[in-house]
């Protein structure tokens, strides 16, 4: 089977006349290249498939005129974005307003250099590779304040504000959540997350950090019904109201390479990454296409929250991310360690109590949370005005 | 139990995705025609179609194959291009006294032509701006002798705004497919699709072109 | 160290997305919480009222279209009451029931648009807009079928309606009246229920009776704070006092409340539409006697029904001539919107998205 290290063998061997840093050097470029021009690739397949999908949950048909089912799109798309005016606000911070987006895409693509595609398809393993998604992920927030600010402009002022509030608070629960994981698998490498879960994936035997993880996914990269940022109603486009032509288009590439980053790595931390589900290993699927599969589906369920839900207000949003998912993520790490303790070999056991403790926490949140705001009062005619009287 | 909406919500869109005849988009002026769409024009089985036309196949599923359905429209649907018939057309201008804008301009014969009682003026001109006119189909209502309809086509994009004025040679040389707004005779009239036919002028009047007697009774004595 | 913070003023409109059409708020903000709000309007002004003074009596129908363009159906109905007070012409019953079927449909429509627009506005990515569309394109293509026109209907004339209705209207009204419940329970189901809306919306913009009363608010924000009062019953016009309907209530009168309020409404309206069918008997629709010129009686008359978005009246007034001497427009956009200030300052500037969106205003009818 082909993998990201085979082909790297093959660059390395053909360049085998040359010292070897440079080798190292040198294929290692042709791989991140090749990576993120298929990274690239993909973002503008899939704002194509987004818009289509949405278009079908609305009884739409969406983008369609362009090449078959209208996949041509986003070149479309990409062309009139490129051949636009540049405009930078005649106030703006140039220089930052420049490094935003660049920062913003730079950031989203490096997540995924130690990213496990399948079984041996990463571009490098370290051993830390867990803490540095999270860092450089937390770097997102950074860019989006620079472009907020830089704009001198008071939505996008508001919108960067709001961004920094929220991408910092939902950091806290998405490390916490991930505890849980680690202490089970041993390993801040995401390769060794992926082996540890060959036999159970994570989602099962932690289902609270899974869901936990998932939620302060949602609310990182600002989607519904979370997408307080650049939320469209209130606050026109948020950071990136002044940006147009290209740094818009590439604010956008970044944004619709999050939701396929997010399900990457749900699926490689909670999914079991390129291990084929347990009941279907017979069939001859290589692992990287267990891997795209299982985000496809991801992402596909996140698109179906995207057009269901609506949005949350930012002090609801804040208070989610305080009230119930840091309770929620600290509760999972505290259950796994104690399981660790005394239950350690027992799977069976683990996956009965996590389950179990995960329905009665949700349906304790809530009914916390819910039952008080549901009632609807019976009402009553004002005696100020009533024509039946 | 608090969560149970956002879930009865998430069916509700499953539904909406899963049914994909609930899918409602009219594409105009024309759409990417599918397998399915070809077969049903052939009247053929789709999976028989891809066999016996697989050139054609391939052409649709690269969304190469275009077609174009009629937009769906009432015979009353208020549409541009008058229809205006030059035999029932008395010159009266009631059109003009009772368009809200003022965009009919009639001007008829001078010369002392056809005054004679039970006669129609000659109309040297008979301009309708389109450009400025809003649909309301007023002039119709007016015309005493249901000489005036509105037409059936909405595509009159002009490059030139004086083009947009309909002038009197080009409404007697338009091809006569007049709206049924305010003409009821024409709705009593079984299938009756502007889209289809052009309505000779003693078709499309409430009585037959008004004798002398008529005119007498009607318009003279009162 | 001490922090230095102040506030912000910020323009919302003309160019906002969720600004319903060229409106404008200036409000300040403290962070994200609102102190203060100031409406700015008048960039849709086009004098509708002065139009009118130099119109004649039917001619006027067709601008009234063009106040409030999502319930054009119910202008004209307006207008052309004022216009038979004024005259004291006689409209035929058959009339009756067509204008009561049609500005049924034109409410249904309307609220539909509320709705849609409200979802957008609290942040749901077009769906529930896209259905209510979807919903509201039929009753459109009903539209379409009786007068030619889908948003302009220019539809009704002083003493009757233009002209009688095609058999396919009732046909297709009648498959319309078969879909629409299952309809609105599917946007019911997608809508109500949500804990999402229920957060945005709950004991959001409270307004009470009396406050209400003393801004004379009108329609469903009326009735969402619990004030019993409805034209259709409190001072029937045309045929509605033969007909049995309920009067919906709101409890609080938050924002979830003008939204039910809504909801309950449409399916009101569809009890009365098919009472109407069922009550309909052939007839002449138009008053014959009535020119197409017509000549009022010098006085005066004001008539106000109830439209979808509250009280709409037209007062007319006569000096003999063949069009009003003034032409005045009560509309109920315009002044639903006076309790906006106090409904949204303290609250976010989410709360005072989703509170204009439930005010459910067209600038049409706020600039006229």
């Amino acid at each position: 089977m082909i993998s990201f290290n085979t082909l790297n063998l093959f660059l390395v061997d053909l360049l085998s006349f040359l010292p070897d840093k440079l080798v190292f050097t040198i294929s290692g470029l042709i791989m991140s290249v090749a990576i993120c021009t298929f990274l690239i690739g993909l973002g503008s397949v899939y704002t194509w498939f987004e818009r289509r999908v949405i278009a079908r949950f609305q009884n739409r048909s969406g983008p369609n005129r362009w090449g078959p089912f209208g996949i041509l799109q986003p070149i479309a798309d990409a062309v009139k974005l490129l051949i636009k005016e540049d405009i930078i606000p005649a106030t703006a911070d140039k220089m930052v307003f420049i490094a935003a987006p660049i920062i913003f895409l730079c950031t989203t693509l490096l997540v995924y250099a130690f990213l496990p595609l399948g079984i041996d398809s990463q571009l490098g393993n370290i051993n830390v590779a867990l803490l540095f998604v999270l860092g450089i992920t937390s770097v997102n927030a950074l860019s989006v304040f620079m472009a907020g600010w830089a704009s001198r402009n008071k939505y996008a002022t508001l919108g960067a504000i709001r961004a920094v509030a929220m991408l910092i608070s939902y950091e806290v629960p998405m490390a916490i959540s991930l505890m849980g994981i680690v202490m089970v698998s041993q390993s801040l490498s995401l390769v060794g997350i992926v082996n540890a879960q060959s036999n159970i994936p994570f989602i099962i035997l932690q289902p609270l950090g899974a869901i936990t993880f998932m939620i302060a996914a949602i609310a990182e990269m600002s989607r519904a019904p979370f997408d307080m940022i650049e939320s469209e109603s209130e606050l026109i486009g948020g950071y990136i109201t002044e940006y147009a032509g290209m740094k818009f288009a590439v604010f956008q590439l970044s944004e619709f390479l999050a939701p396929i980053f997010t399900a990457s790595l749900f699926t490689v931390l909670f999914l079991g990454g390129s291990n084929p589900l347990k009941f279907l290993e017979f069939l001859p699927i290589p692992g990287i296409l267990w891997f795209a599969s299982k985000s496809f589906v991801i992402t596909a369920i996140l698109l179906w929250f995207r057009s269901t839900w609506p949005r949350l207000r930012i002090d609801q949003i804040m208070g989610f991310a305080w009230k119930v998912l840091m309770p929620a993520a600290i509760l999972n790490t505290l259950l796994v360690g104690l399981e660790l303790v005394f239950i350690r070999d027992n799977y069976i056991l683990q996956i009965i109590i996590n389950m179990l403790i995960f329905v009665v926490f949700i349906y304790l949140i809530a009914n916390i949370l819910g039952q008080k705001r549901l009632k609807l009062k019976e009402p009553v005619p004002s005696e100020l005005a009533n024509m039946d009287a | 139990m608090y969560g149970l909406g956002l879930i009865k919500g998430l069916g509700i869109t499953l539904k909406n995705i899963l049914f994909l005849q609930r899918r409602n988009t009219t594409q105009y002026p024309d759409r990417k025609a599918s397998i399915i769409d070809l077969a049903k024009l052939d009247n053929k089985n789709f999976i028989s179609y891809a066999f016996t036309n697989p050139m054609k196949t391939l052409k649709s599923m690269m969304g190469m194959i275009v077609i174009s359905d009629k937009v769906d429209q009432h015979p009353r649907f208020r549409g541009e291009e008058f229809s205006w018939y030059e035999e029932r057309c008395t010159g009266c201008a009631s059109c003009a006294k009772f368009c809200p804008l003022g965009i009919i301009k009639i001007v008829t014969d001078q010369t002392g032509k056809n005054y004679a009682e039970g006669q129609n003026y000659d109309i040297e001109t008979f301009d309708i701006d389109i450009g400025r006119c809003m649909f309301c189909g007023l002039c119709v209502e007016a015309c005493p002798y249901d000489a005036l309809h509105m037409g059936s086509g909405f595509e009159e994009g002009q490059y030139k705004r004086n083009d947009l004025v309909i002038d009197v040679e080009r409404l007697k040389k338009a091809e006569k497919k007049p709206s049924t707004w305010f003409r009821p005779q024409l709705e009593q009239k079984d299938d009756y699709s502007p889209f289809d036919e052009e309505i000779a002028w003693d078709k499309v009047g409430r009585h037959q072109k008004p004798s002398k007697k008529d005119l007498k009774n009607k318009w003279i004595r009162k | 160290m001490s922090l230095n913070s102040e506030l912000v003023t910020i323009n919302f409109g003309p160019q906002h997305p969720s600004m319903h059409g060229v409106f404008r708020l200036r409000v300040t903000l403290d962070g994200e919480t609102i102190v203060d709000l100031e409406p700015v309007f008048g960039y849709l002004h086009r004098g509708t009222e002065k139009l009118a003074e130099e119109r004649t009596y039917v001619q006027i129908v067709t601008l009234t279209d063009r106040l409030d363009y999502v319930a054009s159906m119910s202008n004209n109905l307006a207008y052309v009451s004022a216009v038979e007070k004024l005259c004291n012409i006689e409209v035929p019953k058959r009339a009756s029931y067509i204008r009561v079927i049609v500005a049924e449909l034109q409410r249904i429509a309307s609220h539909l648009m509320a709705t849609g627009f409200l979802l957008n506005d609290l942040g749901a990515f077009g769906t529930p807009l896209m259905y209510c569309f979807r919903e509201r394109e039929k009753i459109l293509d009903l539209f379409e079928i009786l007068c030619g026109a889908r948003i302009t209907l220019s539809y009704m004339r002083p003493g009757g309606i233009f002209q009688d209705t095609p058999q396919e209207f009732w046909d297709d009204l009648e498959l319309f009246l078969e879909s629409m419940p299952n309809q609105i329970d599917e946007l019911e189901s997608l809508i109500t229920g949500n804990e999402i809306v229920l957060s945005r919306t709950r004991d959001v913009g409270i307004l009470t009776p009396e406050q209400v009363i003393d801004a004379s608010l009108s329609g469903p924000m009326l009735r969402a704070s619990s004030v019993k009062w409805d034209l259709r019953k409190a001072n029937p016009y045309e045929i509605y006092d033969e007909i049995d309907f309920d009067v919906p209530i709101g409890a609080t009168g938050d924002t979830f409340d003008r939204y039910l309020i809504r909801i309950k409404e449409m399916r009101e309206s569809l009890k009365i539409i098919t009472q109407c069918i069922n009550l309909i008997k052939p007839g002449p629709v138009r008053n014959e006697d009535v020119p197409l010129i017509i000549r009022a009686p010098e006085g005066e008359a004001y008539v106000g029904i109830e439209g979808p978005k509250g009280e709409l009246g037209f007062y007319l007034v006569s000096d003999g001539g063949i069009s009003p001497y003034r032409c005045k427009i009560r509309a109920p956009s315009f002044i639903n919107l006076t309790l906006l200030k106090e409904m949204t300052a303290g609250g976010k500037i989410g709360d005072l998205i989703v509170n204009f969106g439930s005010i459910d205003i067209v600038l049409g009818e706020v600039d006229r």
